[in-house]
């Protein structure tokens, strides 16, 4: 079984060892793994800001990259969503384009999804030790029911003990352009985030998508919080966390 | 227009500790109720698929229920106006008002009526008006406008009301809610019997029977709506529902999603004036239904926004609402709800930011009674404003950069492998970046942990190698 793997542009940017968990998620579960080279970004800065234009180029470029895997694994919630969700949606003026976007988008999972219902892994690489708290992320959360898959997956980590923050399907404020465009308001989100963390006393948050991570992280450090640890549950899961 | 002062507001209102004091209760008194509530429904989600169609029912043929509405009330005995916009309800009101002779009106909780400024136009004709929901009466004490739309006064603390009370009252200063609700109550009291005129709005308009529906918890509302002689009714044209049965599945819904409750204290289904019969009720009875806007929605792709029954489930559960408040939207309707209905009534420049002010998280949708998808509707407003240029230039360039890019693997590959070193660099020892070029509103409260220096791509190609 051929697995496609979108990497999202944030991890090949900014945490690209989040990308290698997660092939040595898919490699262990004994898929072929293809990384088409000129994957990019889904689109989603744009199309949340209004700018549609180029989304219809984006969704077929996906779909050629895309269209020879039996399923596609995307390490994010949020860009699985708008592939889910929104390329279909963005397609449904040509009946022909949006039928083979939907086809493919059905065989499009979020990664905790893929490896809970798909791959069922039932031994997973990882030997992380100690507390964690999970934040679940908007899109994964609501736009495709991602919430219990990364719990079941953490649960079978022996060493693992994760403890709920209160509020943890509550908005960390990062929203893409929201948290530049609306800084203020989403670092008060993101100190409500960090305070129910925190409050948890878990050595690390834990979440499915960077995005969320990196705004999590940052408001961590700028209020002196160096000590809690932020992981992308792929690290977790795959044992890339002590890197 | 208030909504383009947002940015400031919002600023201003996360830094009132009074204000913030007061935001925390919604989590407890709204959005717990709510959990709460919805699970004693045997199944809320076919009962919100049902409301839904019921919706979509009348505003798929909106002119004709209204119109049979119209037929039902006229023939028994009520009095219907239309009003295209806002000044149109507060003429017909002050119309009303002169051939009734009417000096004094007592008003039960109208949003509509605030949409108009009708309290402002009654003033400015000579008419006295004394608001009767607990939480309007206390906004009108204090001159401010509603920041939510079923808990009006939600922004205020029980402290700030005491002072208000015993400064407008001056009464003796009391702190206990009762002691508080008792003050207001004997105050308010001398209003209902002097009033000639009560205002209320109507959460649903009955097709079948010509009612108009109000739902409330403190009773002001039947005071108002059968004690004075003329009872005027003002909501928006959306509002009509087919039948009474419709209007059971409704309200199963409105209250559990507003507050929490199964039930509200009253639900008063008001249907013409006094007959001849009756002991109680108004001797005249107009209802006045208003467009402002609304239609213009209508075979629109924003249309499912007129489904909204105003319960306010969107605006409890929205973390941006949740910490900042209503009175930084700048008008009327707050939270998500809002930010869809005050661009479509006071024009999308007039209230830039409010579609692009949520995260999108989708918390809104998922709470709507009627299944309102408003993250989509917010997401094709910021549309709007990009197809009229109203965006700022620079925003716009950098998303186009970006997206094409996107397009274009090469020099996507080549800027990101040029971003992640430089970046990386930038952060130093420390491996964080305090300040961001073109990113400071996210810089301003958080520091970026910056990239591992090279980027997916590249480290996976000299892997393959």
């Amino acid at each position: 079984m051929r697995v496609g793997l979108f990497v999202t542009c944030l991890v090949d940017l900014m945490r690209p060892r989040i990308g290698f968990a997660v092939l040595q998620l898919l490699e262990s579960s004994g898929y072929e793994v293809v990384v088409p080279e000129s994957q990019t970004c889904c689109g989603q800065p744009g199309y949340n800001s209004g700018d549609t234009s180029a989304i219809k180029t984006l969704a077929m470029k996906f779909m050629r990259e895309f269209e020879g895997c039996d399923y596609i694994v995307v390490p994010s919630g949020s860009c699985a969503g708008m592939i889910k969700v929104h390329y279909p949606e963005c397609l449904k003026a040509d009946p022909q384009l949006a039928e083979k976007m939907q086809a493919i988008s059905e065989r499009t999972f979020e990664l905790t999804d893929f490896l809970l219902n798909v791959a069922k892994l039932k031994v997973l690489p990882g030997d992380f030790k100690g507390t964690i708290t999970y934040h679940d992320s908007c899109s994964g959360l609501r736009e495709l029911g991602v919430q219990r898959q990364p719990r079941e997956l953490l649960a079978k980590m022996p060493d693992i003990q994760l403890i709920e923050m209160q509020e943890s399907t509550t908005c960390c404020g990062f929203g893409g352009t929201f948290s530049v465009k609306y800084g203020e308001i989403s670092t008060r989100m993101a100190d409500n985030k960090c305070r129910h963390a925190e409050e948890t006393g878990a050595d690390a948050i834990v979440a499915g998508d960077l995005g969320c991570l990196l705004n999590i992280e940052g408001r961590l450090r700028r209020r002196g919080n160096l000590h809690t640890k932020v992981f992308h549950i792929a690290e977790i899961l795959a044992g890339e966390d002590k890197k | 227009m208030a909504s383009i002062h947002f940015k400031r507001k919002a600023s201003e209102n996360l830094g009132n500790e009074k204000l913030q004091s007061a935001l925390m209760r919604l989590q407890e008194r709204f959005v717990d109720a709510r959990t709460a509530a919805i699970t004693d429904l045997d199944d809320f989600e076919a009962t919100r698929d049902a409301a839904q169609k019921i919706r979509d029912r009348v505003l798929n043929n909106l002119d004709g229920w209204l119109l049979y509405f119209e037929r039902e009330a006229i023939s028994r005995g009520a009095v219907v106006h239309w009003a295209e916009t806002a000044e149109d309800v507060n003429r017909i009101v002050i119309d009303i008002a002169r051939q009734h002779g009417v000096k004094k009106v007592a008003k039960s909780k109208s949003m509509v009526s605030e949409e108009c400024g009708l309290n402002d136009a009654l003033e400015g004709a000579g008419i006295q008006v004394l608001e009767t929901d607990l939480g309007e009466y206390i906004l009108q004490l204090a001159h401010e406008p509603p920041s939510h739309i079923v808990a009006p006064v939600v922004h205020k603390t029980k402290e700030e009301i005491s002072d208000l009370f015993a400064e407008k009252h001056q009464k003796p200063r009391k702190t206990g809610i009762a002691e508080l609700c008792l003050e207001a109550r004997e105050e308010l009291r001398p209003g209902f019997l002097a009033a000639d005129m009560g205002i209320s709005g109507a959460n649903f308009l009955i097709a079948e029977s010509g009612s108009a529906l109000i739902v409330t918890n403190e009773g002001n509302g039947r005071l108002v709506t059968t004690l004075p002689r003329v009872h005027v009714a003002i909501t928006g044209i959306e509002k009509v529902v087919p039948t009474l049965e419709d209007v059971s599945t409704l309200i199963r819904l409105l209250p559990r999603s507003a507050t929490g409750q199964s039930i509200t204290n009253y639900v008063s289904v008001l249907t013409g004036p006094k007959g001849t019969e009756d002991q109680d009720g108004p001797e005249h009875f107009h209802i006045v239904l208003l467009d402002n806007g609304r239609s213009s929605l209508l075979g629109s792709e924003m249309q499912s926004m007129l489904r909204c029954i105003r319960c306010g489930a969107c605006m409890n559960h929205c973390p941006v609402y949740q910490n900042i408040g209503g009175h930084a939207y700048g008008w009327v309707y707050p939270g998500p709800m809002g930010s869809i209905l005050t661009p479509t009534f006071v024009g999308l420049e007039n209230a830039m930011d409010l579609p692009n002010a949520s995260t999108l998280c989708g918390a809104c949708g998922v709470v709507c009674p009627v299944k309102i998808p408003l993250p989509d509707l917010l997401r094709k407003l910021r549309e709007k404003q990009v197809e009229q240029k109203l965006r700022p230039k620079r925003e716009m360039l950098a998303l186009r950069a970006w997206s094409w890019m996107a397009g274009h693997p090469v020099f996507y590959a080549f800027a990101t492998r040029i971003a992640a070193r430089l970046m990386h660099w930038m952060g130093g020892r420390e491996g964080r970046l305090h300040y961001l070029p073109g990113a400071a509103g996210w810089t301003d409260g958080r520091d970026m942990s910056v990239p591992e220096g090279s980027t997916f791509r590249d480290l996976y190609r000299r892997r393959k190698s």
